[in-house]
C-alpha cells in the first residue's frame, strides 16, 4: 500500500515535469540561439547551451533596427486597447451583471455570436470601411478594430467578476446617499481591481500577439507593430537567426510579465463563473 | 425624526402577488418590528420603505411627504443589512462617514459625527481598521455606526443579529434597546425571531403570505392573538392547538374534544352552539394535577435547565406542557392536566379569535 | 375586500425614462463598437460575397450574382484547404483537449509548488501566436533546431530535414505548435471546473467504497461534462479560423499541402487583394461552421431527451 502511493506519486511529479519541460523548452531554446555568438551557432547546433555567449544580437536589434519603433507602437497599439476595452467592458460587464432589462439577452446572444464566426471575413469589409476615414496605416485603426474584437469576451470576464459581489454593498451606499452610478464608481470599481488587472492583462495580450489584420491595415515600418516588424524582419534577412531569435525574446517579455502577474486572477474568475453556470 | 405612513400597498413580481395591499402607520420615535416566516414579504415591505424596491399599488409617506417616485438616497433613511454591507476597502471611520462626505458635509463636522457615534458604540479603538479585521460583533456595531453618524429620518434593519451567535444576539439586542431609548428614533426592525420581536418593539406587525396579520404591542400579541397564525407564531415553544365544537351548558359553555370531554370556557359571542373550533392553551399555562380532567401519555423529557418541556400525546396528538417545577422531570408514563379557564384562546373554523 | 380594482401605480415619465434607460447607457458604449467594427463589416462581407470588388480594379464594384460561388466549386484549391481544415482542426482539437485534460487532473493534486508550475506550465498561451509560429518553425529548421536531429535519431526521419518543407509531414508542423500553445486553455477551463466540484462528493465516494477509476467516472466526468462540451465546440469553431500559425510557419506550402480555408481567405485578400472573392469562400467557411454548431446543439439534445 505504501509503496503503491509512493510510486504513484512519483508518477504524478514525473508527469509534471514532463508538462513543464515541454511548455518550457520551445522558449528556452529561443533564449539559447539568442545569447549565442554566430560563429558558434552551426558547429554548436544541437547542444544545449552554447560553450560561449554574447548579447550583441540584442545590441543590434535595439540599435540597428526598426525594432524600437515596432515595440513602441506595439506598446501603444496593446496598451490603449487595453485601456478602452476595459473600461467599456467595465460599464457593460456591470449592465448585464446587475440590470434585468429587455434587451439582455439580445446583447447577451449578440455577444457571444460575435465569438463564433470567422474574423477573417472581416478582413476585406474592415479596410474598405476604414482607409476612406484614413484610418488604415494607423494606430488608432487598429486600437479601434482590437478593442471591437476584445469587448465580448472582457465583458463576460468582468460580469462574472461583479457577480461575485454582494449587491447589499450597493444598496448600501444608495442609502448613504449615492446614485446607482457613484456606488459603481466608488464603492464596486475599487472591488473589482482583480477581475481589472485579469481584463487588463488579457487584452494586453491579446492585442500584443494580432498578426492577420496587422498585416493587412498597416503598410511600412512607421506604424507597424512587433508582429508585423518581426514577420518582415524574417522574411527579409532570414539567415539572422541570433537576431531574429533575440527579437523573439524581447517580443515575448511583456506579453509573459503581464501574463504572470493576472494568470492566478484569470483562474479564479473562471471559477467564479463555473461555480454560477 | 418622523412618521411613515403605508397605505394600501402592494408588490408583485409580474403575476405573482407577494404583498396584498398594507396599511401602517408607525409614530415618530415608535419602534416596529416587521415579524413573520421567511417568504411573508416583511423584507420587500422594509425594502420598500428603503426605496430599493417598487411600490406597485399604494403610497409611502415619510413625514406626510409622498416617496414612491424618490431614490433611495433623497428619502433620508439609514439601514442595517443582515450582511452588514460594510465597505470592505475603506476603514472604519470612512466606511461610518460616507454618507455624510456624499453630502458633502464640513470636515470637523464628519470628525464630531464619527467620533460621537463611534464612542456611542465603543468603536473608538477601531476607527482605522479594515471591516475584515473585525469580529462579527464589532463588524454589526459599526453597521449601526454608519447608520446613526447622519441622524436620518428613520432606522431601517433588515434581520441584523441573524448571523450572530446566541450570546452576542442577546448582548447587541440589549444594545439596540438602549440605542433607541437614547436616540428616539423611529425605527422599523424585520426579523424572523419573535423573541427580538418580543423584546424590541413598541408595536409588532405579524405577517404572514403578503398580509398583516396583526398589529399590537408585544403583550397584545402574546395575550390574545388575533388568529391562529400568531398565536402559533408567537411564544415558544409555541401554543398547543385542540380541535373541538364548542358547545353551551346550563351554567355556561365549553369546548367539547374529540373524546367527549367538555373544557370549560367563558361564554363567547359570534359562534354558534356546535360551530367547529380551535382551541389554544399556551404550554406555560397548562397545570399538572392528580385531579386533572384531562390524561395525557408522558413522550419525552426535555430539561431546558432553566425550566422543563414535556412532550405528552394528547388523544393521539402532540401536546406540550413547559413548567419550572423539578418534579416534572419524573413525570410519566401518565400525566392528568388542567386548563385555566382565564388562559383559554378559541379561534372560529376560519382561525379568528373568537372572545 | 379581495374585488377592489388595483390601480396601477405610475411614475412619473421623467423617472421611469431614467429608469428604463440606465442599463443600456451603461452597455451602450460597447455595443456601439462591436456593431460598427463586426456587425456592420460582417454585412457588408457577406454582401462582397456577391460582388466583384478587387482592390487594385477601380471598376471593379458590380454585382455579379453567383459567379464567386461558381468558381468556387471549380477550385480545387479550395477543397483542398477544405481537407486540410478537417485534418487541422480535428488533430489540434483532440490533442489539445486529451492533454489539457491530464494536466489539470495533475493540477487539481495539491503538492509543493503547484503555484509556480501552474503559472509556468500556462506560459505557452502567453506567447503571441505569431511567436509561437516563428518559435517552433525555427524549432524544426535542422540548421538552428533539434528536433530533426532528435527525430533522426529515434529513426523517425530517415535524413534530418525539415518536415515543413515535406509535402507529406508538413501539417505536423503547425499542428505540433498549436497543441503546444492551446493546451494551457483546455487545461485552464477544465481546472477551473474541477474545483468547482464539491470535495465532500468524493469523500462520500470514497466512503461508500469507490476506487479511483469509478470516482472519476462517476463524479468527475459526469460534473466536466457540460464544460468539456462547451470549450470543444467553441475551440472546434476557433481553430478552424486560426490561420496566424500557418500563414507564419508554412504560409499554406508545400504546395498547398497545409493551406486551411481560413489562411486561403487571407491569401485572397492580402496577396491578391481580391476581396469579393475572399468574401465568398469567407461565407462558405461561415455556413460551414453554422451548420457544424447546430448539428452539434441537436446532437446533445437528442442525447438529452435520450437520457
Amino acid at each position: 500500500m505504501r509503496s503503491g502511493k509512493l510510486l504513484l506519486t512519483g508518477a504524478h511529479r514525473l508527469a509534471i515535469l514532463v508538462y513543464v519541460v515541454f511548455a518550457l523548452f520551445p522558449l528556452f531554446w529561443l533564449l539559447k540561439v539568442s545569447v549565442t555568438p554566430n560563429d558558434l551557432l552551426y558547429s554548436e547546433g544541437v547542444r544545449m547551451w552554447p560553450s560561449r555567449t554574447t548579447f550583441e544580437h540584442f545590441q543590434f536589434v535595439i540599435a540597428h533596427s526598426a525594432f524600437p519603433t515596432f515595440f513602441k507602437n506595439s506598446l501603444i497599439v496593446s496598451g490603449a486597447t487595453a485601456v478602452v476595452v476595459t473600461i467599456l467592458a467595465s460599464l457593460s460587464g456591470y449592465a448585464l451583471s446587475r440590470f434585468t432589462f429587455r434587451a439582455k439577452y439580445w446583447i447577451v446572444a449578440l455577444m457571444l455570436i460575435t465569438q463564433m464566426f470567422p474574423l477573417v471575413m472581416l478582413v476585406a469589409p474592415i479596410f474598405k470601411m476604414l482607409s476612406p476615414l484614413g484610418l488604415t496605416n494607423s494606430l488608432t485603426g487598429l486600437v479601434i478594430v482590437y478593442s471591437a474584437f476584445n469587448v465580448p469576451f472582457a465583458t463576460f470576464l468582468m460580469q462574472s467578476f461583479f457577480d461575485g459581489i454582494p449587491k447589499d454593498l450597493e444598496e448600501a451606499a444608495m442609502i448613504d446617499g449615492a446614485t446607482q452610478f457613484v456606488a459603481f464608481r466608488q464603492i464596486i470599481l475599487p472591488l473589482t481591481l482583480p477581475g481589472i488587472a485579469a481584463t487588463l492583462g488579457f487584452v494586453f495580450t491579446a492585442a500584443w500577439s494580432e498578426l492577420l489584420f496587422a498585416l493587412m491595415l498597416i503598410s511600412g515600418n512607421d506604424a507597424a507593430t512587433f508582429p508585423v516588424g518581426l514577420l518582415t524582419f524574417v522574411s527579409k534577412f532570414s539567415v539572422d537567426f541570433g537576431q531574429m531569435m533575440a527579437a523573439g525574446v524581447l517580443a515575448l517579455i511583456p506579453a509573459c510579465l503581464f501574463f504572470l502577474l493576472i494568470q492566478r486572477y484569470l483562474v479564479q474568475g473562471l471559477t467564479a463563473g463555473a461555480v454560477k453556470g | 425624526m418622523a412618521s411613515i405612513d403605508i397605505e394600501s400597498v402592494r408588490k408583485s413580481y409580474g403575476p405573482f402577488p407577494v404583498l396584498h395591499g398594507v396599511d401602517l402607520t408607525i409614530r415618530d420615535g415608535e419602534f416596529i418590528v416587521l415579524v413573520g416566516p421567511s417568504g411573508c414579504g416583511k423584507s420587500t415591505l422594509l425594502r420598500m420603505i428603503a426605496g430599493l424596491e417598487e411600490v406597485t399599488s399604494g403610497e409611502i409617506r415619510i413625514s406626510g411627504n409622498r416617496v414612491n417616485d424618490l431614490a433611495p438616497k433623497d428619502r433620508d433613511i439609514a439601514m442595517v443589512f443582515q450582511s452588514y454591507a460594510l465597505y470592505p476597502h475603506m476603514s472604519v471611520a470612512d466606511n461610518m462617514s460616507y454618507s455624510l462626505r456624499l453630502r458633502k458635509t464640513a470636515k470637523e463636522k464628519i470628525a464630531s459625527a464619527v467620533g460621537s457615534a463611534a464612542t456611542k458604540l465603543g468603536l473608538d479603538p477601531l476607527l482605522e481598521r479594515r471591516p475584515k479585521a473585525l469580529s462579527g460583533g464589532q463588524r454589526q456595531r459599526v453597521a449601526m455606526g454608519r447608520a446613526i453618524v447622519r441622524q436620518p429620518k428613520a432606522f431601517l434593519f433588515d434581520e441584523p443579529l441573524s448571523n450572530l451567535d446566541a450570546r452576542l444576539r442577546e448582548q447587541m439586542r440589549a444594545e439596540i434597546k438602549k440605542l433607541h431609548a437614547d436616540l428616539k428614533a423611529t425605527s422599523i426592525y424585520v426579523t424572523h425571531d419573535q423573541i427580538e420581536a418580543m423584546t424590541l418593539a413598541d408595536r409588532i406587525v405579524a405577517m404572514h403570505g403578503g398580509v398583516v396579520q396583526q398589529v399590537g404591542t408585544p403583550l397584545e400579541l402574546y395575550d390574545t392573538p388575533a388568529n391562529l397564525f400568531v398565536a402559533g407564531f408567537i411564544g415558544s415553544p409555541g401554543m398547543n392547538f385542540l380541535e373541538g365544537r364548542y358547545v353551551v351548558t346550563g351554567e355556561g359553555a365549553g369546548i367539547r374534544l374529540s373524546d367527549g370531554t367538555v373544557v370549560p370556557v367563558a361564554r363567547r359571542t359570534g359562534i354558534g352552539p356546535d360551530a367547529a373550533v380551535t382551541l389554544g392553551i399556551r404550554p406555560e399555562h397548562v397545570v399538572i394535577s392528580d385531579s386533572g380532567m384531562l390524561e395525557a401519555g408522558v413522550e419525552l423529557v426535555e430539561p431546558t435547565g432553566f425550566g422543563i418541556i414535556l412532550h405528552l400525546s394528547l388523544h393521539g396528538l402532540p401536546f406540550k406542557i413547559f413548567t419550572l417545577d423539578r418534579e416534572a422531570l419524573s413525570a410519566g408514563p401518565k400525566v392528568r392536566v388542567d386548563f385555566p379557564q382565564k388562559h383559554l384562546h378559541v379561534f372560529d373554523e376560519k382561525g379568528n379569535r373568537v372572545d | 375586500m379581495m374585488h377592489q380594482p388595483i390601480a396601477k401605480h405610475r411614475p412619473p415619465l421623467r423617472k421611469r425614462l431614467a429608469d428604463a434607460s440606465e442599463p443600456y447607457l451603461y452597455s451602450a458604449p460597447a455595443l456601439v463598437l462591436i456593431v460598427a467594427v463586426m456587425l456592420v463589416p460582417l454585412v457588408l462581407g457577406i454582401s462582397y460575397a456577391f460582388r466583384d470588388i478587387q482592390l487594385l480594379n477601380p471598376f471593379s464594384g458590380g454585382f455579379i450574382g453567383l459567379d464567386h460561388f461558381r468558381a468556387l466549386g471549380q477550385d480545387q484549391a479550395f477543397f483542398g484547404a477544405l481537407r486540410n481544415t478537417l485534418w487541422w482542426t480535428g488533430a489540434s482539437v483532440l490533442l489539445q483537449f486529451t492533454f489539457g485534460l491530464i494536466l489539470a487532473l495533475l493540477l487539481d493534486k495539491p503538492f509543493y509548488g503547484r503555484g509556480l508550475v501552474q503559472a509556468l506550465v500556462f506560459l505557452p498561451w502567453a506567447v503571441p501566436s505569431f511567436l509561437a509560429g516563428l518559435n517552433w518553425a525555427w524549432l524544426f529548421n535542422p540548421v538552428i533546431g533539434p528536433l530533426p536531429h532528435w527525430l533522426y535519431a529515434l529513426g523517425l526521419l530517415d535524413a534530418p530535414h525539415n518536415i515543413l518543407s515535406d509535402p507529406n509531414l508538413a501539417m505536423w508542423g503547425p499542428i505540433v505548435a498549436n497543441v503546444w500553445w492551446g493546451i494551457p486553455f483546455f487545461a485552464i477551463t477544465l481546472l477551473a471546473a474541477l474545483q468547482a466540484i464539491p470535495r465532500d462528493l468524493y469523500e462520500a465516494a470514497a466512503i461508500d467504497g469507490a476506487g479511483p477509476v469509478q470516482r472519476f467516472l462517476s463524479i468527475t466526468l459526469p460534473f466536466l461534462a457540460p464544460t468539456i462540451a462547451i470549450t470543444v465546440l467553441l475551440r472546434t469553431v476557433w481553430i478552424s479560423n486560426f490561420a496566424d500559425l500557418i500563414v507564419v510557419m508554412t504560409n499554406g506550402g508545400p504546395a498547398d499541402r497545409t493551406q486551411i480555408v481560413a489562411s486561403y481567405i487571407f491569401t485572397q485578400a492580402f496577396k491578391r487583394l481580391d476581396f469579393g472573392y475572399a468574401s465568398a469562400i469567407a461565407l462558405v467557411l461561415l455556413v460551414l461552421l453554422l451548420v457544424y454548431s447546430m448539428l452539434i446543439v441537436l446532437l446533445r439534445q437528442t442525447m438529452l431527451n435520450k437520457g
